[in-house]
């Protein structure tokens, strides 16, 4: 009777049967992670988790270590790729007739309106928490060796963010659109403001060319229109994903999160709520000194201080990704994606104003094209780079406002910082400049001497001061990071409330009809 | 004195450049210059060799009632054209900074992105712009006028 039972199509059927749970067992092979063993290989056998390492010290799990700002850039970003997708459904590139695509996202495509204005919100987000991430890696000092190489990946990813952000803002062909476009591509051409006074423009026009690539044509139209949508949904968002699993990568494969190097006499692992080091015997112990580099080899000892990375780092990596879908989601809710009017190639609006984290730009732009818009970006851009290698100090690594001068010369870059950019705006927007008072000036000297470059100087001086008041290279970046950050909010808030009509100043936009 | 005999090679004591590393050195040298060539390919085709934008030369007839120091803007045209005693004349209304339309006022033009101001001959008065608005080539076709956008003029050439 049993060996009738066991026939083929009986077989069949068990096996029929089995199916949802094989295919359960079949990918997920590792069990419930209950044990240390099951939770190690909950994250090294999944090839979106594998890039955790297995355990986490208990220092990098502290609220205050990160305030998961890289968490919210991320959540960020994979919420702009989700809504973004969706919104390619309809939109189309081309000019005017991307406007009308718009115009129906916004009306007549089911919860297109919503989703927009999730992408648009995201988008935000993610610059916000892409600077305040940065922010945060620098005053922890965690771009020390062997991290310097991850923050180069992260001064990338910051322009990236910046790229995908001025890119996106073009596509709706409103006349915000249009003359972002115009602005930024006569950005592009402003080198010639240089050649030009050298009088090489016809030589090597660097300028010229830079425009014409962007725009491919002389004029901002349909070929412009296409090249912003294939950087926005193509070029970038891959630059972008590759950019990320490295950062990712680095972060591991550099020993984790920067941490004191007195870090395990200050967090004990014996606090009741984590679950404990080891609860297993090791059955087998392997030689893996020649594999695996550091200064402390841990003889004797388990990984000190660390917990099983599921679920204390993945519950809280999840709290944060749901934390900022939820501020997302809401401030889509109550706020809606602007669309302005359909783009004037003939009347530029006024003010004509950029999305708010650019309009720090504007503002030292309309200064001297080429300083606002290449010199003092680039001066920045490459100051930033380069802060690992010019600070190679070891003291306050992992802490923050780590090192000589700490929170005190911090505040007080603060204060240097907001009271320079606040001063100088202030004799510019009273007495005016140069031009003003000698209308003979050359262009070269107001390129080189405007309220922008001074204000950099400025903070250069303050800088210099606090490296050679604290004997050290970590104050001197301290003091010049607070500052630039100080000048980035003082030209942002100016460039947002206090410019109106022809970029003139303005107590309140409740002025601005008086024009 | 006596020379050594010579020794048969062995992969303790190779040969200066083994064959092996000469072919991996091509291997990587063909590639290093495949991807050059390739790179330089790819940067040129994304700069047109001729690109399409509207006629830059185009004729206007201007109204009868103009009066000196006002500026007429032909309808769909960055341009500003004024008539007076002496002739006809036309100034670029493209804004020398950033490109942005200046709107032209009975005293000279205004910017409205980044503040730039210019004289009624298009002399730079205040703000960012690098070089006075451009006067445009104006001739005279019969009744009207025919403005050329891509040829500049010295300031004060009126027609």
């Amino acid at each position: 009777m049993e060996n009738e039972e066991r026939t083929a199509l009986n077989t069949f059927w068990h096996n029929l049967r089995a199916v949802p749970v094989d295919l359960y067992r079949a990918m997920f092979r590792g069990g419930a992670p209950v044990t240390d063993r099951t939770r190690s290989s909950f994250v090294f056998g999944n090839v979106f988790l594998h890039l955790h390492s297995v355990r986490t010290h208990l220092w990098s799990l502290r609220w205050t270590a990160t305030m998961g700002l890289g968490i919210i850039t991320t959540a960020a970003f994979l919420i702009t790729l989700v809504t973004g997708v969706l919104l390619m459904f309809y939109y189309k590139p081309y000019p005017d007739v991307a406007y009308q695509s718009i115009k129906d996202i916004h009306f007549i495509v089911p919860t297109g309106r919503f989703i927009r204005n999730i992408h648009r919100w995201a988008a935000n987000v993610m610059v916000v928490a892409v600077i305040l991430h940065m922010a945060r890696a620098f005053y922890t000092a965690s771009y020390r060796k062997p991290r310097e190489f991850n923050w180069l990946i992260g001064w990338g990813l910051l322009v990236t963010t910046l790229a995908l952000s001025f890119t996106g803002y073009l596509l709706p062909w409103d006349q915000l659109a249009y003359w972002a476009i115009t602005i930024g591509a006569n950005i592009a051409q402003s080198p010639r403001e240089i050649t030009d006074a050298m009088g090489i423009t016809d030589l090597m026009d660097i300028g010229g060319l830079q425009r014409e690539i962007l725009l491919g044509s002389d004029i901002v139209g349909e070929e412009s229109l296409i090249r912003f949508y294939l950087l926005h949904v193509m070029i970038l968002p891959i630059v972008m994903a590759m950019l990320m699993a490295v950062h990712f990568w680095r972060i591991r494969k550099d020993g984790g999160l920067a941490k004191p190097a007195d870090v395990n006499e200050r967090v004990s692992v014996s606090q009741p709520e984590h679950y404990p080091v080891f609860t297993e015997e090791p059955k087998k112990t392997y030689q893996l000194a020649a594999v695996v580099k550091g200064r402390t080899p841990a003889v004797g000892s388990g990984p000190e201080n660390t917990v099983p990375s599921m679920p204390h780092l993945f519950y809280a990596e999840l709290g944060i990704l749901m934390f900022t879908t939820l501020v997302c989601v809401a401030l889509a809710l109550v706020s809606d994606a602007p669309l302005k009017e359909l783009a004037n190639p003939l009347v530029p609006e006024n003010p004509a104003k950029a999305p708010w984290y650019f309009l720090g730009l504007q503002e030292i732009v309309s200064f001297s094209a080429f300083m606002g818009g290449i010199g003092i970006p680039m001066l920045c851009w490459i100051g930033l780079g380069l802060i690992p290698f010019l600070d190679k100090e070891t003291e306050g690594t992992g802490e923050w406002f780590g090192g000589p001068g700490g929170a005190r010369l911090t505040l007080w870059s603060m204060v240097y910082g907001f009271a320079t950019s606040i001063a100088v705006e202030a004799f510019a927007i009273r007495f005016g400049w140069l031009r003003e008072w000698f209308p003979d000036v050359p262009q070269l000297v107001i390129t080189f001497l405007n309220p922008g470059t001074v204000i950099t100087a400025l903070y250069a001086a303050f800088s210099i001061w606090a490296l050679r008041r604290f004997n050290s290279t970590r104050a001197g970046a301290l003091a010049l990071f607070t500052c630039f950050l100080c000048g980035f909010i003082v030209l942002t808030v100016i460039g947002t409330y206090f410019r109106g009509p022809n970029w003139v100043f303005f107590w309140s936009p409740a002025d601005w009809n008086a024009h | 004195m006596t020379t050594k005999p010579k020794e048969k090679p062995s992969r303790f004591d190779p040969e200066p450049l083994p064959r092996r590393d000469f072919l991996g050195l091509a291997a990587l040298g063909s590639m290093a210059l495949a991807l050059l060539v390739s790179a330089f390919g790819m940067l040129r085709l994304p700069k047109a060799a001729v690109s399409a934008s509207p006629a830059k030369k185009f004729e206007v007839d201007l109204p009868d009632a103009l009066p000196a120091g006002e500026a007429f803007v032909p309808p769909g045209r960055n341009v500003a054209v004024f008539r007076d005693a002496e002739g006809v004349y036309a100034i670029s209304t493209v804004c020398t900074h950033l490109g942005c339309i200046v709107k032209a006022l009975p005293n000279g033009f205004e910017c409205p992105c980044h503040g730039s101001g210019f004289a009624s001959d298009g002399a730079v008065t205040k703000g960012p712009a690098p070089k006075p608005l451009p006067w445009l080539k104006v001739s005279a076709r019969g009744n009207s006028v025919v403005i050329d956008e891509e040829t500049t003029v010295a300031s004060g050439t009126k027609v």
